[in-house]
């Protein structure tokens, strides 16, 4: 008679352990505000303490100036990043002016932070060439097909090795949902194989729109999705910015002195909807199964530390909102003025050479806009 | 000069701008130390080492997502995807990514990648190793998609796609491979990638065709021939862009045309040119457009495929019914 399931091989151990090395979530202050681990807190100066919640302060306030605008009907596509910014702003800072990133997105404050600018990201919403005109910055545009940024990033970590680049590294983002993408595993699995300088970066916010994390898979985590390729994961409090930086610079570290890959799982929370285009998360998610997230919101945890410390005021923040506010406008101003571009300069940049029958389209619509 | 099959052509080719370019970069399944499984990528590794000519892990789209982001810190890639077939699996990489890039970063980045890639039935492949895809890629925009039809072509062609600054696909084909052999000049020379070429000379219809099926029309010209029917034959070369003055050249002679491809006749490359022909050049035509083209079915099983694909036969009965008109 053949054995009973458990006995030859005992795949139910295998299965409730095997999440165990990747469970153990970095945190340095929790959602109250509390000092979890002084020895991790204590690595950071003041300046550095309140350069992060400078950061935070700016991305929010980015957020909510880029609502207003989109209500205002003056902008395209934009992906909310309310309620993400410790994972993007301490994942970001972690990285360098000469890392390649990768972002997708949801990713453009990263993308504003690595070289481009506050215009820059307003252009590319309302479907402008320049938004996605980076200059000699090490930025990619953000990417729309979730994974192919994984595989893409993968190739430039092995460009950046074969370069002998000695500190540089190609790093990526992409969300819950876009691990389940196939380029996901071919883009940890490539850099793996080569070990190649990439850090890769999972936003875990819960959402896939209106997809939940845990209809994604039955991993506990997705940090652990790296070991089947050979890349070391770790999962971290991603709404604690310094638990975010630490993690994420450990990663960077590690990639960038030749040990191949790593693989950062930020756990965050998506506050607002998917996108500005009519997504509505009523529709799927309760105000009950929000509420623990608002109340670990980042800034919320970060203003008490400081606060506590003498390091920050809330008039300092409300000026400091302000401030950015107007900035934020004149950006538009910026992006409002800059002229949109023609027919006839995009049939230019579709091939370096234009074919025969480029150079008739051209022709067609020089003779259409010339009216 | 030595006389080469198209596939050592080819290679010869790569030789070439492995040589010329410390840029260049040669990767995919089997490619390094097996040569690649056709022997394409013969000796190369050897001669380069494991740096510029290497195995991938097998994954099309991770293969062609490596491509792109060796181009974006700098390298000239030449990926290769085993068989055509594959590219199913690397459609987004190629249409969604590379070929959108330049327009993306207003013209300022480019990708220089050459896809290789072997194609073409009459080899009794298992299934997925025969089909003729370029129907699917041809209407990307920013891409370029070339196949050559003899072993010179195939050797300048090479060359001229890995110079080339957008990407190309350049589609190998199987049956070609060890069945033709031509003169090839040692060391560099280049093939245009745009333009059509006039295989054989005629007065009486024009016969246009690419890869395979140019030996085909060659053949079926020949037993037109005995007829003393005069039948040009033109190579298009390039799938995409298509080198429309070429054919309406040869139209404005003969007056009559039939544009034959191994692929199944629903639009594709076929389609177009007769389309071109009869948006710009149906005045010089005193007989409708013949067309030979496979059925529209799944790629064949091994077996059927010789009575599926489009011969030499199906060519010359076209090019009698057009004549007869």
């Amino acid at each position: 008679m053949a054995k009973k399931t458990g006995q030859v091989v005992d795949f139910a151990s295998i299965k409730a352990k095997m999440s165990d090395p990747y469970k153990k979530t970095l945190q340095v202050i929790n959602e109250k505000g509390e000092i979890v681990n002084q020895e991790l807190f204590d690595s950071f100066s003041d300046d550095q303490l309140v350069g992060f919640m400078k950061d935070m302060v700016w991305e929010r306030a980015l957020h909510e100036q880029t609502m207003n605008f989109s209500r205002q009907g003056r902008l395209g596509f934009y992906a909310p990043t309310y309620g993400e910014e410790a994972s993007e702003m301490g994942s970001i800072a972690a990285f360098k002016d000469q890392d390649f990133l990768f972002p997708a997105y949801r990713d453009l404050p990263q993308l504003i932070k690595h070289g481009a600018s506050v215009a820059q990201g307003f252009l590319w919403s309302k479907g402008n060439a320049v938004g996605d005109d980076y200059g000699d910055t090490r930025n990619w545009f953000p990417q729309i097909i979730i994974g192919a940024q994984y595989v893409e990033a993968a190739g430039a970590a092995l460009g950046i090795k074969k370069n002998g680049e000695k500190d540089a590294v190609s790093f990526v983002y992409t969300g819950d949902g876009g691990t389940s993408q196939g380029d996901f595993y071919e883009g940890i699995n490539f850099a793996s194989s080569y070990q190649a300088p990439a850090v890769f970066m999972v936003q875990n916010n819960g959402w896939a729109i209106s997809v939940p994390r845990k209809k994604q898979n039955a991993a506990e985590t997705l940090a652990q999705k790296g070991v089947a390729s050979g890349v070391p994961g770790v999962q971290v409090d991603g709404m604690d910015v310094l638990a975010t930086y630490l993690a994420t610079k450990a990663a960077r570290d590690f990639a960038a002195e030749g040990n191949g890959p790593a693989l950062v799982e930020t756990l965050t929370y998506r506050f607002g909807a998917h996108s500005s285009a009519g997504d509505d998360p009523s529709r799927y998610r309760t105000k009950e199964e929000e509420k623990p997230w608002f109340d670990a919101d980042p800034l919320i945890r970060m203003r008490k530390v400081l606060t506590d410390k003498g390091l920050w005021s809330q008039d300092q923040e409300d000026k400091l909102v302000e401030e950015y506010k107007d900035s934020f406008k004149a950006s538009m101003k910026e992006a409002e003025n800059t002229p949109t571009q023609s027919v006839v300069d995009m049939l230019k940049t579709t091939f370096e050479e234009p074919t025969p029958q480029i150079k008739a389209d051209i022709a067609r619509f020089e003779a259409k806009e010339s009216k | 000069m030595a006389k080469l099959t198209y596939i050592k052509a080819i290679t010869d080719g790569l030789d070439v701008v492995l040589g010329e370019d410390p840029k260049t970069l040669i990767f995919g399944e089997d490619v390094g130390k097996n040569g690649g499984v056709f022997r394409t990528t013969e000796g190369l590794q050897d001669k380069y080492g494991e740096d510029r000519v290497f195995d991938t892990p097998l994954a099309e789209s991770g293969i062609l997502g490596l491509a792109i982001g060796l181009a974006a810190t700098g390298w000239r890639p030449l990926p290769e995807i085993q068989f055509m077939g594959f590219t199913f699996e690397a459609v987004d990489s190629i249409g969604g990514q590379m070929s959108r890039n330049r327009f993306r970063f207003s013209g300022k980045r480019a990708m220089p990648i050459t896809i290789r890639t072997p194609f073409g039935g009459g080899t009794h492949t298992a299934e997925m190793h025969a089909d003729n895809l370029e129907n699917y890629f041809v209407g990307t925009p920013g891409l370029r998609v070339v196949t050559p039809a003899n072993p010179y072509d195939a050797k300048g062609m090479i060359i001229s796609a890995v110079e080339n600054n957008d990407p190309v696909l350049f589609m190998e084909n199987l049956k070609l491979y060890r069945s033709m052999k031509d003169e090839i000049p040692e060391g560099k020379y280049t093939v245009p990638l745009d333009t059509a070429k006039v295989a054989k000379e005629g007065t009486d219809i024009t016969l246009v065709a690419y890869s395979a099926e140019v030996n085909e029309s060659l053949k079926a010209a020949d037993a037109l021939a005995k007829d003393n029917i005069s039948a040009e034959v033109i190579d298009l070369r390039s799938l995409s862009p298509i080198d429309t003055d070429t054919i309406f050249k040869s139209i404005e002679k003969t007056h009559k045309v039939v544009v034959i491809q191994e692929a199944q006749k629903m639009a594709g490359v076929g389609a177009q040119v007769a389309s071109e022909i009869a948006e710009n050049a149906i005045m010089d035509l005193d007989a409708p457009i013949g067309r030979v083209a496979a059925p529209d079915s799944v790629y064949p099983w091994a077996q059927v495929e010789n009575d599926w694909l489009p011969n030499a036969d199906d060519i010359e009965e076209k090019a009698r019914e057009i004549l007869n008109y």
